[in-house]
């Protein structure tokens, strides 16, 4: 037995703790590319926030693109909604209204990860404690994700959760491959030959899929593989496809008596990638459209166990 | 420096733990020796992590401000009341006759009214009681019981006796603060519960589900039992949340249950319409139905009077129960509990005049600066008037309001309440006054929590315990000091 209500908060929450976590592995993509590039490629921080459709609103905030105010924008602005402090706020909100059905323990994870952002936030805009505050939130994410594996019952609320999860995550691999196209796409950067090797790579390890990528594939870091790899894995729980198939998998264990969407199976689009299609706009296109399967997703989840009539 | 229990002096007061100077009571004793023990950078270290623990705990309560509502963490001192296993055992049958006598009044109210006619109570003070609810005559809740959660508020005077303040039946909150104090305790002073015979609290939240259990109107193994609440704007949405996660029942808000052409009552579910027996609901009795109370209510439930008088779901508290939480009948409650129960009353009231009394009105104008004034149907401590910390122009305020609505006011004398030792800024200890509220449950059965919610005026010398106004809250042990 759940209230509608209450599996909208869940899946919500599920939601915003991938989103705090991805946000904060985005902009380690970007970090970490600072290390590892020339200075004579300019890396785009201002693509961090086309990637989270953010234009705008960043150009009501701030005039300058530079660095600072893009990760200021992207990790502590309180106006802007899809910043990870915002999402943070909003996950204990969704799970403070929903405490009922999740193990006492999560609200005082979020609680402590929330005050631990508050507190450290200027660490991740400042570039010298960066890395360190971000590993600091995705280890918090994963506390939290690691607690609810081990203790919640296979009920409602933890299908409702993996949808959550699943949806957002595969949405935020496809912004990572984005932000690594995005990167190649406006570098003008001929100089340096192993560059593709070093964004893509750094995209992978941003979703901590380097080793997976290493075991699976056997082959070099290149973007056609990368992209195989993120897209279509059937091992690899961050993979797009992956991800789908939980979603199936959890919708179908939901209750469809009376449902108007009787099964949910989001699928990937046909896709074909070849060498060097993942610096094309082609490839972004391509991945906009896997944002409009998931957009549709969402859409009947809501309508099958949220409506309010 | 550490504590030295020697400069503590709660200036003449009855003091929780200290007898006199450097004496604890024999329920103290262990706890102020290992108070003692303590160095100053061991309490400060003790006294941050208390306040850690509210945070990560997210134990907070809301503040309605001008400038919108505001999550405070639960203001909470580190150091715990006592009180011995013997005295309290006294006080909880008190409470229990207490209560018992106040809803055979209820369930008489609205049925033959033999107090009235037996000349016990007035007729015009039911009549002219804001919270008597004549959609509700006639209605016979399961076991006769209307208020079966309670919260009563004792003092404890110069002589040492308890004291009943009042009778809160109506919506009364504070239990799930009193469960967190021990929990952070717990974690801040582990050691003191291996070798004080503390008695534990956390049976509460079983024996509320029992008792909502036990007003079921379908005799099925598991009733849908559901809390209801305002929502997460209401200041004490945390206690609605943990009762409900507690109990293992679902928190609802008014927007999830409808109401049926059958008067049945039904939560909206991922698996469609539910039924649900029992509710507990943390909502006044005039937002339950805008078909019934006020019609602009969007808390509540179009419908849910008529599946309660049907029989079809259980309110608690139900409505109507509130017309004996006002203060002038409260002068009445032991002529009631004689009446009712033919005994003599175990807990005693706190002298109380009537304001709508000649006489007892002409006292108290005179005499305004001694005592404290109280609206009869008010909670949270507000509009009250607290003589002796007044100024002219409150007592003159006061009088009009006295002379224009005599009905509605009460007085009672300044006591002299309690203190407790209480940390306050650099780690010292003050003496600051406090209160106690347990809560009564009553069912099938009468249940008596173990203490309390131990409410502290963190001001120096005031008497207003109230979380909305700036008051504290500390653990409260029943020490069994005869426990081997």
């Amino acid at each position: 037995m759940m209230l509608s209500r209450v599996a909208e908060r869940i899946y919500w929450a599920a939601r915003y703790l991938e989103r705090v976590e991805n946000t904060a592995r985005l902009v380690s993509v970007y970090d970490n590319l600072l290390f590892d590039l020339p200075r004579s490629v300019n890396i785009g921080w201002f693509n961090l926030v086309i990637i989270n459709s953010g234009t705008e609103l960043f150009f009501e905030r701030y005039k300058v693109q530079d660095e600072r105010n893009v990760v200021k924008f992207t990790l502590a602005d309180d106006t802007n909604p899809s910043s990870m402090l915002s999402s943070l706020t909003m996950l204990r909100e969704n799970i403070r209204t929903a405490r009922d059905v999740l193990p006492a323990e999560a609200w005082e994870l979020v609680n402590e990860l929330l005050l631990f952002a508050r507190n450290d936030i200027q660490q991740g805009i400042n570039r010298n404690g960066r890395h360190a505050f971000l590993n600091g939130i995705i280890e918090g994410c994963q506390g939290i994700n690691g607690l609810l594996l081990g203790t919640m019952s296979r009920d409602a609320a933890w299908h409702f959760m993996r949808l959550g999860c699943n949806l957002e995550r595969a949405d935020m691999t496809t912004r990572l491959l984005d932000a690594g196209a995005a990167v190649l796409q406006l570098s003008e950067d001929n100089d340096t030959t192993n560059l593709p090797q070093i964004v893509w790579g750094n995209v992978l390890r941003s979703g901590s899929a380097y080793m997976a990528y290493r075991r699976t594939m056997r082959t070099a870091v290149n973007g056609t593989d990368v992209a195989h790899f993120l897209l279509g894995d059937e091992h690899f729980p961050r993979s797009v496809s992956f991800c789908l198939d939980q979603i199936s998998s959890a919708t179908a264990r939901l209750p469809s008596a009376g449902k108007r969407y009787s099964s949910i199976k989001p699928q990937l689009p046909k896709h074909d990638i070849r060498d060097g299609y993942c610096m094309s706009p082609d490839f972004r296109d391509y991945l906009n459209d896997q944002q409009l399967v998931l957009a549709e997703a969402h859409n009947n989840i809501a309508s099958n166990w949220f409506a309010h009539d | 420096m550490s504590i030295d229990w020697k400069q503590y002096d709660s200036g003449g007061f009855f003091d929780e733990l200290i007898s006199s100077p450097g004496n604890a009571r024999a329920p103290a004793r262990k706890l102020a020796n290992y108070l003692a023990s303590l160095d100053e950078e061991e309490l400060e270290k003790r006294r941050l992590m208390a306040e850690a623990t509210i945070q990560e705990m997210g134990v907070s309560f809301t503040v309605y401000t001008e400038e919108g509502n505001i999550d405070r963490a639960w203001p909470f001192d580190l150091i715990p009341r006592t009180i011995s296993r013997k005295q309290w055992d006294k006080t909880a049958a008190g409470l229990k006759q207490r209560l018992r006598a106040l809803n055979m009044f209820i369930n008489d109210l609205y049925h033959d009214q033999n107090v009235i006619n037996d000349g016990i109570i007035p007729r015009h003070l039911i009549e002219n009681s804001v919270n008597f609810r004549p959609e509700c005559v006639g209605v016979t809740p399961p076991h006769g019981v209307w208020a079966h959660i309670c919260g009563t508020d004792l003092v404890r005077d110069g002589d040492g006796e308890f004291y009943v303040l009042e009778d809160n039946l109506r919506v009364p909150s504070g239990v799930s603060y009193m469960l967190e104090n021990r929990a952070i305790t717990k974690r801040v002073l582990p050691e003191l519960f291996e070798n004080d015979n503390i008695m534990p609290i956390d049976d509460y939240p079983a024996k509320l589900f029992d008792t909502l259990a036990a007003l079921s109107p379908r005799q099925v193994k598991q009733p849908e039992i559901v809390v209801l609440t305002p929502g997460i704007f209401n200041s004490a949405y945390f206690e609605h949340a943990f009762l409900a996660q507690q109990m293992g029942a679902e928190l609802v808000e008014g927007s999830d249950l409808v109401v049926n052409e059958d008067d049945l009552v039904f939560m909206r579910t991922i698996d469609g319409l539910t039924r649900v027996d029992v509710i507990y609901r943390r909502i006044d009795d005039l937002f339950l139905d805008p078909e019934v109370f006020d019609k602009d209510s969007v808390l509540g439930v179009p419908g849910l009077m008529r599946a309660w008088k049907a029989g079809n779901v259980a309110l608690a508290n139900a409505p109507g129960a509130g017309v004996a939480d006002d203060k002038v009948i409260y002068a009445y409650v032991p002529q009631l509990i004689k009446y009712y129960l033919d005994e003599e009353p175990l807990l005693r009231n706190v002298k109380t005049f009537l304001c709508e009394n000649d006489e007892d009105r002409a006292y108290v104008l005179e005499n305004l600066d001694k005592l404290v004034v109280k609206p009869a149907n008010e909670s949270g401590g507000y509009g009250m008037l607290v003589g002796p910390h007044s100024t002219k122009k409150d007592q003159a305020k006061f009088a009009e309001l006295i002379k224009s609505n005599p009905r509605n006011y009460i007085a009672q004398p300044t006591l002299a309440l309690s203190t407790a030792p209480t940390l306050v800024d650099n780690n010292k200890l003050e003496p600051r006054h406090l209160d106690l509220r347990p809560f009564i449950l009553q069912g099938k059965d009468v249940y008596v929590t173990t203490g309390g919610l131990t409410r502290v005026a963190m001001k120096k010398g005031s008497l207003v315990v109230n979380s909305s106004q700036g008051g504290g809250s500390k653990d409260t042990w029943i020490v069994d000091t005869e426990a081997k």
